[in-house]
């Protein structure tokens, strides 16, 4: 019997070990996980903040004269990104209305047709476009939107490439969220006689409102850091602009601009700083509005 | 006709030849003639998969969402046949309620009532639509209950009010007949007696059919019952008759309880 009993104190202690050991491997984990992401804030911070003031968001990006001169009296660089701001806003809101509709028709088609040979091809085919670099649909952009419709780099190109990587998302998102809507929602509309069109858009979409906007929100904050294919199609600019025929600066552009020039350092941080915070903001609020939902 | 179907005295709904199949030839309903009383509840009964919720479904066209089904019969209210009546008219003479409540998520438990008028875009004054809500509501009895949270979402209410509101989103839309398949069947007893004592007070206005897997229910509050079986009408009568006296011995087993 004692040695029964010992026995199993071994055993017990064994496994105790073995959970100790599983716990501080599962912190030491998450810590590796998390810590790429404080860094990064950190270092943004530290190097960023002196940048963000006032005129920050209020002016357009200096030239190298001006911010040479300002690092050589040890002082902030004038100026900000406004330009970059305002394009990036216009950018993403001329691909937002594009891809929106689109794609969530399209996942409202997927979801009626679930089953059918074709629905499955397009399926397949959104899921492909997911992985498509973002330097190649710029190149698309360039020879859709560049070369044919506006006759040189504009905003419009850009807006067309974001919205292309904007639309798989949106595709499924809009899909998934159907799906999880009951069936007998949809019949309930039928049952009181409201054609099918309508059943779907003032039964289902408001029913999925917060799972459509949150699938939205996160695909804007997937685009709005992208450089490569805005390089290739809006090129940017030192001005403010709202034409959308024109070539624009977006936020990202001008971090990639700041990067080639040495003066224009410190500005690299504010501008990721400010993109880093936006994106943030973006993926809290979808969090929120998800969350909502379920409660 | 099978001389265990009675006809009856004011039929409000003639179903002919009815037969439906899910997948080709296999058919779930087969060749169905029934008539259906006016003012009256008609109950219908039979075991798990015998047909009951595809013949209901049939009778305001629900089956159309899904093409692949296929009917054949015809089915005809007041003697017109709801083939040719756009579903729109139809689905507002024939209401239905469904077994899970389902008063729409986003809307308060005013517009769920008047759901039937907002989204067919019918446009109503405020104080007639305020009569429709207020009348729906106490019909089911549950205006006492929300009448100070009208315009909360209705999916905060309990299960039992919520097929109550239903109900009332179904009578508010004013149908000639109102189909319920298994409608307690997903509430407690006390919801179930509220949501019986209901029907039996709607037969006055209403017609009424209800799909029950609960053969106590059917003997509670119909007047006719039907009992079907294997997608077959085996016996349709008065409701009294049927359970004192069943005609076919597969009747019998059921209300017995043999078998389903
Ligand atoms: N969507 C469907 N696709 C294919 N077959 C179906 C479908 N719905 C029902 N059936 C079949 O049709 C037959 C009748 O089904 P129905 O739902 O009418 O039965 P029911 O009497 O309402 O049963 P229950 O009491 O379980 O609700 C069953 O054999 C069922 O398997
Ligand atoms: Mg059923």
């Amino acid at each position: 019997m004692s040695s029964a009993t010992i026995q199993y104190n071994t055993r017990s202690d064994y496994r105790k070990r073995k959970n100790r050991l599983f716990y501080w491997l599962v912190i030491a984990m998450s810590a590796i996980t998390v810590s790429p992401i404080l860094l990064i804030v950190y270092k943004l911070i530290i190097q960023g903040y002196k940048q963000i003031n006032w005129s920050f968001f209020t002016k357009v990006a200096p030239n190298t004269l001006e911010a040479m001169t300002a690092n050589a009296q040890g002082e902030v660089i004038p100026g900000g990104i406004l330009n970059g701001i305002t394009g990036t806003f216009l950018i993403v809101v001329m691909a937002a209305i594009i891809a929106i509709p689109v794609g969530i028709m399209i996942g409202l088609f997927l979801y009626e047709n679930q089953g059918k040979r074709f629905a499955s091809i397009v399926r397949d085919i959104s899921d492909i476009l997911q992985g498509v670099p973002s330097i190649v649909l710029g190149l698309i952009a360039y020879m859709w939107v560049v070369k044919p419709v506006t006759h040189g780099f504009s905003a419009l190109a850009g807006s067309v490439a974001l919205a292309i990587m904007m639309l798989p998302l949106i595709i499924r998102s809009t899909e998934e969220t159907m799906k999880m809507i009951p069936t007998s929602l949809k019949e309930a509309g039928l049952a009181l006689g409201v054609p099918y069109y309508k059943v779907i858009l003032r039964v289902l979409i408001p029913t999925g409102f917060s799972g459509l906007s949150t699938g939205i929100l996160l695909a804007i904050s997937r685009i709005i850091g992208e450089t490569a294919p805005l390089m290739l199609t809006t090129l940017g600019s030192s001005a403010v602009n709202w034409d959308v025929t024109k070539p624009t600066s977006a936020i990202p552009l001008l971090v990639w601009e700041f990067y080639n020039d040495p003066n224009m350092a410190n500005l690299i941080w504010s501008s990721s700083l400010f993109l880093m915070g936006f994106v943030l903001v973006l993926n809290i609020i979808s969090k929120r509005i998800a969350a909502k939902q379920n409660r | 006709m099978n001389e265990n179907i009675d006809r009856v005295d004011n039929p409000i709904i003639k179903i002919e030849n009815l037969s439906i199949a899910y997948d080709k030839d296999k058919f779930a309903v087969k060749d169905i003639n029934v008539e259906i009383e006016k003012n009256a509840v008609t109950a219908i009964m039979g075991p798990s998969g015998c047909g009951k919720s595809t013949l209901l479904r049939a009778i305001n066209r629900m089956h159309e969402l899904y093409p692949q089904i296929e009917t054949k019969g015809d089915i005809l209210l007041k003697d017109e046949n709801i083939m040719d009546m756009s579903t729109i008219m139809l689905r507002r003479k024939i209401g239905m309620v469904f077994q899970r409540p389902n008063p729409f998520p986003t809307m308060s438990i005013y517009d769920n009532v008047i759901a039937g008028y907002k989204l067919n875009g019918i446009k109503l004054k405020k104080n007639d639509r305020d009569q429709i809500v207020e009348e729906s509501l106490i019909s089911v009895a549950l205006w006492d209950e929300v009448k100070d949270t009208l315009f909360k979402k209705g999916s905060f209410l309990s299960g039992g009010q919520q097929q109550r509101l239903c109900i009332a989103r179904t009578i508010a839309y004013k149908p000639d007949v109102i189909l319920l398949d298994e409608p307690t069947s997903a509430l407690d007893p006390i919801a179930t007696a509220r949501v019986e004592d209901l029907l039996v007070k709607l037969k006055k206005d209403y017609t009424i059919v209800l799909v029950t897997h609960n053969m106590s229910q059917a003997a509670r509050i119909s007047d006719k019952s039907m009992f079907m079986y294997m997608g077959n009408l085996i016996e349709y009568g008065n409701t009294m008759k049927m359970f004192t006296n069943p005609r076919n011995p597969k009747t019998e087993q059921y209300l017995t309880g043999k078998f389903g």
